[in-house]
Parts: C-alpha cells; sequence; structure tokens
C-alpha cells in the first residue's frame, strides 16, 4: 500500500488532493491488472470499485441481442472508470473489456463510503471530482446521442 | 442635398421631347421607360413620348399602391413602382452555357454578350444609385459578371429628378436624393407651371452631351434653374419617412438576438415581394436542364431570394429554416453586411419594399424600434441566447 | 462561368456513402494547382453542379482528388461515374488551410466524419515539409468503424514517428479495439504547446464547435484556431449570395477561417 500513494497523488484525478484525505484513500487503494480481453466488471454485478486507469484501455460496452457487444464509451490512461460504486443499488449497468493489457489502481468503494460518513469533507472532495467526471461523460454521451455524422437525405 | 457646382443648364420644351426619344432609336438605342400596366407604373420599352404615363401619379403606403390622376399633364409627376432598373442590367432569366454531350467529351459553349444597347428615361436617384450599388457587386475584381458589365457600358441614362416625394420614400435620410448628381448621361427636372410645360435638362457625360446637343434646346435662365431647385426641394421637404443610419452596422451587429426579429417573423409571410421589388437585392440561383435525348444541357441563371428555404440549404436541412431567421438575415444583409461587403449600405431608400409588402412591414420601423428599444447586454455573443 | 472538361481517372468507394473521385487536368491544362482547404465545383452533366473540397496532395497536380459523400441528386449521380466518364469543373475557389503561417508551429489537426478530406491536403503539406513544423498531431472522430476514411492512409501515417495520430468513433462493435467517445474525448491525448499551436478543425458544426470549446479549455486562443464552414452555394465566386455566412461569402472569404475572424457570426443560431 505505501507504494501507492505517490501514485495516486499523481493520478491527474487526485490532483490536488490535501495530505490526510490521501491517506485515508490510499487504506482502500489496491493495484490492479488485467490482460486483455479479460473483463473488469459485468452488467448486474455489484460495484464496490472504480478504476483510475494508468495504462490501458477498457471499454463499456452493453450486449444488444440480435446486435453483440456494442461499444458506447473507452476509457485509457489518466482517465477514471465506473461510479456506480457511488450510488445506491450499487450495481453495474455496463460490462467493462480490456482491450489491451490494463494496469490500474483500484479504489474499493465500500471503504471509501465508510469513510466518507465519518469524514464529510473526505466525502465532499470525492464527490465534487465525480461531479466533473460524470458531467464530461454525460456532454461526451449527449453529443453521441446527436449523431452529428448522419446526413438527412 | 448640398447645391453642386452648376454647370450650364438647358431647356428642353415638352413639345420637342419626342426629338430625344428620336435621336436615341437613331443612335441605336432601345427606349426603356415608364408606362402604365395592369394598374401600375411600370418599366418597359417605350417608342413614343406619348406612351408615357402623362397626367398620373401614385399613392404609395405599406402594402399600398394606387395609381391617381394628376390636375396636370406632368410626364414624370409619380414616384417609382413594382419595377426597378435591374431587370435590364440583370435579366431575371438568362443562360450561363450550353454543353453538348458527343462521343464521350463534354463541348461547353459559352453564351454571347448581348449587344443591344439600352436607353433608360426617367431613372431616379435612388434608382441610381442603386445601379451604382449593383456594379460594385457585379463589377468585381476576382469574377465579374460579364454580361452585366457589357450590358451596363452600354445603357445611356435619363435622369429624373423627382418633383414631389413618393409616400413610402426616404432617399434624404439615406443620403442619396432626391437629386440626381452622378452616374447619369442627362438629368432632367420637369416643371409644369401654367401654361409652361419644359424640362431643366443637365449633362452628366460626354455622350449625355452628343445626343443632348442633337435635339432642340436653349440655355436655362436662373428663374428656371431656380424653379428646378424648388422642386427637388418640394420633393425633399415631403418626405414621409426617414432611416437613421447612425452606427446602422454596429447597432445590427449587437442586435441578432432582440426580439423585434420574433415580433417582425409574426407579420412576414416570407412571400419574398421586397427582394422581388428591390433595386439592389441580387441573390440568384441556377437551373441545369436536359433535353429528352440526353445529350443537350443548358444552365439557367434566375433571380432568387434568400427569403426562400432553397437559399440556405445544405444536406438535409435549411441553416435558416425560420421566418425569423431569413427576415433577419435580408435586413442585416441590406443595413449592415453590405457595408462590409461592398463599402456602401444596399439601401438607397426607394421606399418599395414598404409599397409592395403585403402586410405593410417598414424597414425604417424596424431599425427604429431596435435602435430605441436595443437591449442593454451588447455583447454580440448574447446573440445566440435569444428565441430559436 | 462556364466549366472546363474533366475525365474521371479513377474511382474509389471509401465507405458505405463516400467516395473518390481522381480527375484528370481540365483540358489543355498543365496539371491542376491549388491550395489546401480549396475546393471544385463538379458539375454532373443535366444533373446539377456541387461544391467539393479537393482533398489530394498538392504536390501533385496531376492527379486531382475529390472524396464526396453522397448528399443528394449530384453526389448519387456523380457516384455512378466510372474510369473515363465526363465532368465539368470550375475552381479552384476559396481560402487555404494556413500551411505557412503554421510553421515553427505545433500542429493539431481536429477533423470529424467527412472533415477529414477537406483537411488530408494539408497534412500533405505539413508531411511535404515536415522539419519546418514542431509537433504535429491528427486526431480524428467518426460514427462508426465502418465510417473512417483512408483507412490505409491512417494506419501508415500512425506508424510514422513524426506524427501522433489519434482516432476514436461514437459506437463500434466488438471487432474494434480502440477508442470509443466523441473527438474531444481524445484530444487531452494530444501533446502540444497551447501558447503557440495551430489547431485545424474541420467537420460538422456542432464537432467543430465543441472541439474549439475543448481547446479553449486549454487556454489557446481564438487566433491560434482555423475552421472550415460550408453553405449553400451556387456560382462560388461571390455573386450569388448563397454562401454568406454574416458579412463573409463562404466561397471567397472561405470555407477556411481564422477562427476569431468569424467568431461572432458563427455563434448566432440561423445566421
Amino acid at each position: 500500500m505505501e507504494t501507492l500513494r505517490p501514485i495516486l497523488a499523481e493520478h491527474p484525478f487526485f490532483k490536488g488532493l490535501d495530505e490526510h484525505h490521501l491517506d485515508l484513500i490510499v487504506g482502500c487503494a489496491s493495484n490492479v491488472r488485467f490482460n486483455a480481453g479479460e473483463f473488469i466488471f459485468r452488467q448486474g454485478e455489484e460495484a464496490n470499485h472504480f478504476y483510475l486507469i494508468r495504462e490501458g484501455l477498457v471499454a463499456l460496452e452493453m450486449f444488444v441481442p440480435g446486435r453483440g457487444p456494442v461499444k458506447v464509451q473507452t476509457a485509457g490512461e489518466g482517465e477514471v472508470l465506473g461510479w456506480s460504486w457511488l450510488v445506491p443499488p450499487y450495481r453495474w449497468i455496463f460490462d467493462a473489456h480490456a482491450m489491451e493489457l490494463t494496469r490500474a489502481i483500484a479504489l474499493d468503494g465500500k471503504c471509501l463510503r465508510e469513510k466518507s460518513e465519518q469524514d464529510h469533507d473526505l466525502g465532499y472532495h470525492l464527490l465534487k471530482r465525480f461531479a466533473t467526471i460524470v458531467q464530461e461523460n454525460l456532454d461526451a454521451a449527449r453529443l453521441q446521442i446527436l449523431n452529428i455524422y448522419e446526413v438527412r437525405a | 442635398m448640398a447645391a453642386l457646382s452648376r454647370d450650364p443648364e438647358y431647356i428642353l420644351e415638352r413639345k420637342d421631347l419626342q426629338k430625344l426619344f428620336d435621336t436615341l432609336t437613331a443612335n441605336g438605342y432601345r427606349i426603356i421607360g415608364p408606362r402604365i400596366h395592369d394598374g401600375a407604373i411600370i418599366y418597359d420599352n417605350l417608342l413614343s413620348a406619348e406612351e408615357l404615363p402623362a397626367g398620373w401619379t401614385d399613392e404609395q403606403d405599406g402594402g399600398r399602391y394606387r395609381l391617381k390622376k394628376r390636375g396636370d399633364g406632368a410626364l414624370f409627376g409619380y414616384n417609382v413602382g413594382p419595377h426597378s432598373w435591374k431587370q435590364f442590367l440583370f435579366p431575371p432569366r438568362s443562360r450561363l452555357f450550353q454543353v453538348d454531350k458527343q462521343d464521350g467529351k463534354l463541348q461547353f459553349k459559352e453564351e454571347p454578350v448581348e449587344t443591344q444597347k439600352m436607353a433608360f428615361i426617367g431613372v431616379r436617384s435612388c434608382d441610381l444609385h442603386a445601379i451604382a450599388v449593383q456594379d460594385r457587386v457585379f463589377i468585381h475584381p476576382i469574377a465579374p459578371n460579364v454580361s452585366y458589365q457589357f450590358r451596363r457600358a452600354q445603357t445611356f441614362i435619363v435622369a429624373i429628378n423627382c418633383g414631389q416625394a413618393g409616400g413610402t420614400c426616404f432617399c434624404v435620410s439615406m443620403g442619396i436624393g432626391p437629386r440626381a448628381d452622378a452616374g447619369f448621361d442627362i438629368a432632367m427636372t420637369e416643371i409644369v407651371n401654367g401654361g409652361q410645360h419644359y424640362f431643366v435638362v443637365e449633362v452628366g457625360t460626354e455622350g449625355g452631351r452628343a445626343i443632348f446637343l442633337q435635339v432642340p434646346h436653349r440655355s436655362a435662365g436662373p428663374e428656371e434653374m431656380a424653379q428646378a431647385d424648388r422642386a427637388i426641394s418640394t420633393a425633399a421637404a415631403q418626405m414621409g419617412r426617414k432611416m437613421d443610419t447612425t452606427n446602422i452596422k454596429e447597432l445590427l451587429y449587437k442586435n441578432y438576438g432582440h426580439p423585434r426579429w420574433d415580433n417582425v417573423a409574426a407579420r412576414c409571410l416570407t412571400c419574398a415581394n421586397c427582394t422581388m421589388v428591390c433595386p439592389t437585392c441580387f441573390c440568384s440561383t441556377v437551373e441545369d436542364v436536359t433535353n429528352l435525348k440526353g445529350d443537350h444541357a443548358e444552365r439557367w441563371q434566375r433571380w432568387d431570394s434568400c427569403f426562400t428555404m432553397d437559399h440556405s440549404y445544405i444536406h438535409g436541412g435549411s441553416v435558416r429554416a425560420s421566418t425569423k431567421a431569413r427576415y433577419r438575415q435580408w435586413m442585416t444583409h441590406k443595413l449592415a453586411t453590405w457595408i462590409d461587403q461592398f463599402g456602401t449600405s444596399g439601401c438607397v431608400g426607394c421606399g418599395r419594399c414598404i409599397t409592395w409588402c403585403p402586410v405593410g412591414i417598414d424597414i425604417t420601423e424596424e431599425v427604429r424600434a431596435i435602435r430605441e428599444t436595443e437591449p442593454l447586454s451588447t455583447e454580440l455573443q448574447e446573440a445566440h441566447h435569444g428565441d430559436t | 462561368m462556364t466549366p472546363r472538361m474533366c475525365r474521371v481517372l479513377r474511382t474509389r468507394r471509401e465507405t458505405r456513402d463516400t467516395y473518390t473521385l481522381e480527375l484528370s487536368p481540365p483540358d489543355g491544362a498543365d496539371g491542376f494547382r491549388f491550395a489546401p482547404g480549396q475546393f471544385n465545383m463538379l458539375y454532373a452533366f443535366g444533373a446539377g453542379e456541387v461544391p467539393v473540397s479537393i482533398s489530394g496532395d498538392p504536390a501533385k497536380p496531376n492527379s486531382l482528388i475529390h472524396t464526396i459523400r453522397e448528399v443528394g441528386t449530384v453526389t448519387r449521380a456523380m457516384r455512378e461515374l466510372k474510369a473515363g466518364a465526363v465532368l465539368g469543373i470550375r475552381g479552384p475557389f476559396g481560402s487555404a488551410w494556413p500551411a505557412k503561417e503554421a510553421m515553427g508551429h505545433d500542429v493539431v489537426i481536429v477533423a470529424g466524419g467527412i472533415g477529414l478530406a477537406p483537411l488530408r491536403p494539408a497534412l500533405y503539406a505539413i508531411l511535404a515539409n515536415r522539419q519546418k513544423y514542431a509537433r504535429v498531431v491528427l486526431m480524428y472522430g467518426t460514427r462508426t468503424p465502418e465510417d473512417i476514411l483512408f483507412r490505409k492512409e491512417l494506419e501508415r501515417w500512425r506508424a510514422r514517428l513524426d506524427l501522433s495520430v489519434h482516432v476514436t468513433v461514437d459506437r463500434a462493435m466488438a471487432e474494434w479495439r480502440g477508442s470509443v467517445g466523441v473527438v474531444t474525448t481524445i484530444i487531452p491525448r494530444a501533446r502540444f504547446d497551447p501558447r503557440n499551436a495551430i489547431i485545424l478543425v474541420c467537420g460538422p458544426e456542432i464537432m467543430m464547435r465543441f472541439t474549439i470549446a475543448e481547446f479553449e479549455k486549454r487556454d489557446v486562443r481564438l487566433d491560434q484556431i482555423y475552421i472550415s464552414t460550408e453553405r449553400n452555394m451556387k456560382c462560388a465566386i461571390g455573386l450569388c449570395g448563397h454562401c454568406q455566412l454574416g458579412p463573409a461569402f463562404i466561397c471567397k472569404d472561405g470555407p477556411v477561417f481564422r477562427y476569431d475572424r468569424i467568431q461572432p457570426f458563427f455563434e448566432i443560431r440561423e445566421i
């Protein structure tokens, strides 16, 4: 766990977080790695983690009957994957599928939720950062819905 | 209008006007001038001065045009009707080229230029300026409209100084009338006074002089010139409308989001009348047609209007779909972006758009409404927060 | 305003709705010189005329390449043309990408959909003089992997050590191993100096807008960004009035604009 602290501190997501809260978070962090083709999480499973991608590429997929798995978004180096751990019922909606060898820091959601209940400041800092992630993803998703490359003939 | 340096002026008697027509005809000109047709005074081929609308005047207002008899026999005692001179210099339909497909090759054939020269009789100052405005559009450093250029170079212009203002005129506030100051070969002011009926004539060019000196005339005396000045001043004083052009470009550039556009959009029918009667509107479109055999095709140019949905159509939709956007395009182009594009306003204050609008939209009133209720925020970027 | 005749040398289907025509220079002409970003008016006999950006290499004046998306009658008619067919051509028209002005700077090229076609000549010009530029990055977004234009060329460019290439799609099926998400989501991957980079953007208007917003977030000034715009065109020489965007005629003041010069008008809805 000790060796994870500098990595967390440098990851764009936690940039600027103060020492005390970083310590709290390190206690919930672990190093993970997925081979190309492995699933990081699957639709319907309990959502207990989120992932800071350090290298590699992960695709969010939805299996559509008759069409197969459709990729709706990818997350790569420096990006954050997963926020279903934040809100009940804490279940994944999509599959997360590693496209390449992917190394990440896994943050234990249950662990962070408990610590945030005790230290509301920690909760505020986490939620502030996640609000940005959610907003960026929502905007991007809405732009995808617009189907701007389509031509109305 | 300030008094100009006075070149020698002449008197042409009413009875000798026909000689002017004859001289022009003898010199190969096709004469075009005002005549009555379908209850309006329009411009058409004339052979004789007797075809002019003697003793008629027009009553104009927003969405209203009527002819009325005058108490005298004035030949030019009216203002401007639905026609302008642009239809002769820039025809509503003209062929651009023909092309034949033979042996797997395309043979393009350009159109020959027009050789018939035209003489315009009775061009008002607003229309003189409108011609000058279109000159700037069509005689162009990059790619001139060649057929316009040719026709223009061969056109002889007999201008008329208005003796009364039309019901919708506002040339004075646009700074271009009612006295014709430039761009004519001959300019005339008609005087009908008791038993007298004559024209005070000013010659504008050598070509004008060459024609005019062949027509019976005498020098104008000071009293006659004063009469002409009085007639023109009367017209200037009678203007019922005016356009405040102070910083008009900046005013409109700052107000693309003004609520007034919604107001006028609720009235505008996008009928495109204004663009058809406007003497400076120049939008055109092209039509490509083929014969049934498929071996001969032609491209035709015809007048177009920014009020059509087609005008701004790109793959799948029109950029300017709403009435508001189209009216705004027309007015901001005419009064503002035209200045950046061509160095002058596109509007000459002839009033035709007001007269011929079926619902009487008045461009001077629209400008006033925007000017008087300009929003506090003047950032152009705010414009796109306005209503759709 | 009269077209000249040219011949179709080669045709190629690029994607399901996009194709490329390679044309000979017009009859009698010794090559066809153009600047990257310019366009021609292509005339299909009897059907009509459309503006098409030139998508080929300015250093190869004998091979005049146009990549065309099928959007209407004329572009559908042109899709049926085979080698040897004849077309009318007028041009080149319009303003060009700032290949010269960008020398000495980082260059970031962001293309959306068919927007890669008018940008390709700029990239060719830059690569032909590669040592005159600093970092060069190409970002390309399109709808699905099947809509990717110039795929083999993209792969060759990506293999170069002096060019970064990032491609993303809006959605994909299982076979796609690359990024998924709108093109702004890959902009963070570009390495460039925001103080001096020149950004070239071309694609659907919405895409250009949110791309510009993304660069503004990174402190790039509006006078560092160039866009290519599109409007209805008939004459291409500033006489018919159709292509106006505010005071600008897209056919002669554009289609390429330095963004700060067109920005007040570009942001107005339905202008």
